[in-house]
């Protein structure tokens, strides 16, 4: 399973290499490499069915019954954000940030957590009491809680209604500004990877087939010409004819 | 114009061929409608053993249950029995509500344990507990021993099917969640598991408290010498009728009253549950 990529280069968080994922003899992921560098934001991008979940879940540990070979180094040390907030519904909100959190100061750290995703005083709600989006930012503060080096998130904000995920960019720009994981986002949103990410690379066949390195000051906008230069780069990646735009 | 006919009341009470639009559904519901039947029924009692339609050898009449129930509650028989009574039902719901769980949890969370239990407590479940009275009386005689066994032997099968199944339908997404955060097994099971099998846990309480009463209500009246239904049986000895109607009230009240507590312990607990349903 997961083990350290060692000395070698040490501002390597995440290391994939010749990955192998089988479903049915239908080879889903085929010799992928992918490597992310500590503290990066990578966005990963691909048709529906492509992989991306199942690369996801392979670095997660979440594929035990997956045929399939290959190289996997990530941190002991990371954490998962589910396209469904997937708190426990018999929980309150502070223990299900507590949720699996060790040591003494446990609540003081949960109660921070909620308090950087804006649901300080909320700590005693029911998740169904709360909104979709306000479930999100309670599985973020659960992912965040606990310092991961690692950040896995497959689509977190696919549920969400465009005026919220543009909130919840914000959120997450910042939070991984203050915390410094590597992250790995799933996303379907061209315009969402390049506002977030360092680097976008787009599953294609198996394989990494591009790979993007996002170099656009901070607040990232339409209004960039660069921005919509990588959106039609990435879009064409992806297989979609863009002429009539 | 229209208006104005609209608003004089007396168009639309003069128009007798339009007939009220039947509305679809059963409409409103009867205030206390669920004591309409019951109340009923004691009527009818009342007034059939005040007319004499009713012979007292047959059926005693109320005012007689009632006096009854006094002198037996101020001569302690009444107390004295229910004692008896209420310790062996709890004594068994207790010991087969512990067992039932326990098994429910090994065959809920191993795959031996499930191929190892399931099979027989599903052939046990298919005999009734009361058919193995024959061989309990055997084993264990005809003491409380036996009694408070086969109690627990008719509590413990619906307490383990519910727990099981509540077990086993716990979403896959949250066993998921459990191992994306490595959880520990006992924090698993106590974060995870028990929460999410409590449900059918609580619903096969409620099945088995009924399962209680039941299983007592026979093992009384197998050579018992204490007891609710000792009493009855004693009763039937001597024609007493109003002894007989007590102790069936008393059962009735006893299954009532402990079906309700584990319902006010289910809105308790699933309380989390509530905020979604008001
Ligand atoms: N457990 C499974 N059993 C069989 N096939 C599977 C399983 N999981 C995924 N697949 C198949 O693997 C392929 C890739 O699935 P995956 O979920 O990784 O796609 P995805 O890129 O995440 O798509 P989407 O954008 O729609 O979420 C799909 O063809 C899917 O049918
Ligand atoms: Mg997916």
């Amino acid at each position: 399973m997961a083990t350290h990529a060692g000395g070698l280069t040490a501002t390597r968080t995440v290391h994939v290499q010749r990955l192998v994922r089988r479903f049915e003899n239908r080879t889903v992921l085929d010799g992928l490499d992918l490597d992310v560098g500590a503290g990066e934001f990578v966005a990963l991008l691909g048709r529906s069915g492509s992989g991306k979940s199942t690369l996801l879940r392979a670095l997660a540990g979440l594929d035990r019954d997956v045929v399939g070979s290959g190289t996997v180094d990530v941190p002991e040390n990371s954490s998962v954000v589910f396209q469904d907030a997937r708190l426990l519904p018999w929980q309150r909100v502070l223990p299900n940030v507590l949720l699996g959190l060790r040591g003494t100061d446990a609540v003081r750290r949960g109660q921070a957590a909620l308090a950087e995703v804006g649901l300080a005083g909320r700590e005693r709600a029911w998740p169904n009491e709360l909104s979709g989006g306000e479930q999100q930012r309670v599985a973020l503060a659960r992912s965040l809680v606990s310092e991961p080096e690692l950040l896995l998130a497959d689509e977190p904000f696919g549920a969400l209604d465009a005026l919220t995920r543009i909130k919840m960019h914000g959120l997450l720009r910042e939070l991984c500004a203050r915390h410094r994981p590597a992250v790995l986002l799933v996303t379907h949103d061209v315009d969402e990877a390049i506002t977030l990410a360092d680097r976008v690379v787009v599953l294609d066949g198996g394989r990494i087939a591009v790979e993007v390195t996002i170099d656009l000051p901070a607040p990232r906008s339409h209004r960039q010409p660069q921005f919509l230069a990588y959106q039609e780069l990435l879009l064409h990646a992806l297989g979609v004819d863009q002429t009539e735009g | 114009m229209t208006a104005s006919v609209l608003t004089r009341p007396r168009t639309a009470a003069t128009i007798p061929s339009r007939k009220p639009r039947r509305r679809l559904g059963l409409g409103r519901p009867i205030p206390f409608g669920a004591a309409v039947g019951p109340v009923l029924l004691l009527t009818l009692w009342t007034v059939g053993s005040a007319v004499g339609w009713l012979d007292p050898r047959t059926l005693s009449a109320p005012w007689t249950v009632v006096t009854t129930a006094g002198d037996l509650i101020a001569d302690g028989r009444l107390q004295e029995n229910l004692t008896v009574s209420a310790r062996r039902a709890g004594l068994g719901l207790a010991i087969g509500v512990l067992i039932g769980t326990v098994l429910a949890l090994v065959a809920g969370l191993s795959r031996w344990g499930e191929a190892i239990l399931d099979g027989p407590i599903q052939i046990k479940r298919a005999i009734p507990a009361l058919a193995l009275i024959p061989l309990l009386v055997l084993w264990l005689g005809i003491g409380e021993q036996m009694k408070v066994t086969t109690i627990a032997l008719g509590v413990f099968v619906p307490v383990y099917i519910h727990t099981h199944n509540g077990l086993r339908s716990i979403d896959s997404r949250y066993v998921e969640l459990g191992e994306s955060l490595r959880l520990r097994p006992a924090e698993f099971i106590r974060r995870i598991v028990l929460p999410g099998a409590l449900p059918g846990f609580l619903l096969g309480l409620r099945f088995a408290v009924v399962a209680a009463w039941l299983s007592l209500v026979v093992v009384e009246q197998i050579n018992s010498t204490s007891g609710i239904g000792y009493m009855m049986d004693l009763a039937r000895e001597y024609g007493q009728t109003d002894v007989i109607i007590v102790g069936l009230v008393l059962y009735g009240l006893l299954g009532l009253v402990s079906d309700g507590a584990v319902r006010l312990v289910q809105r308790k607990a699933l309380s989390w549950r509530r905020t979604l349903a008001d």
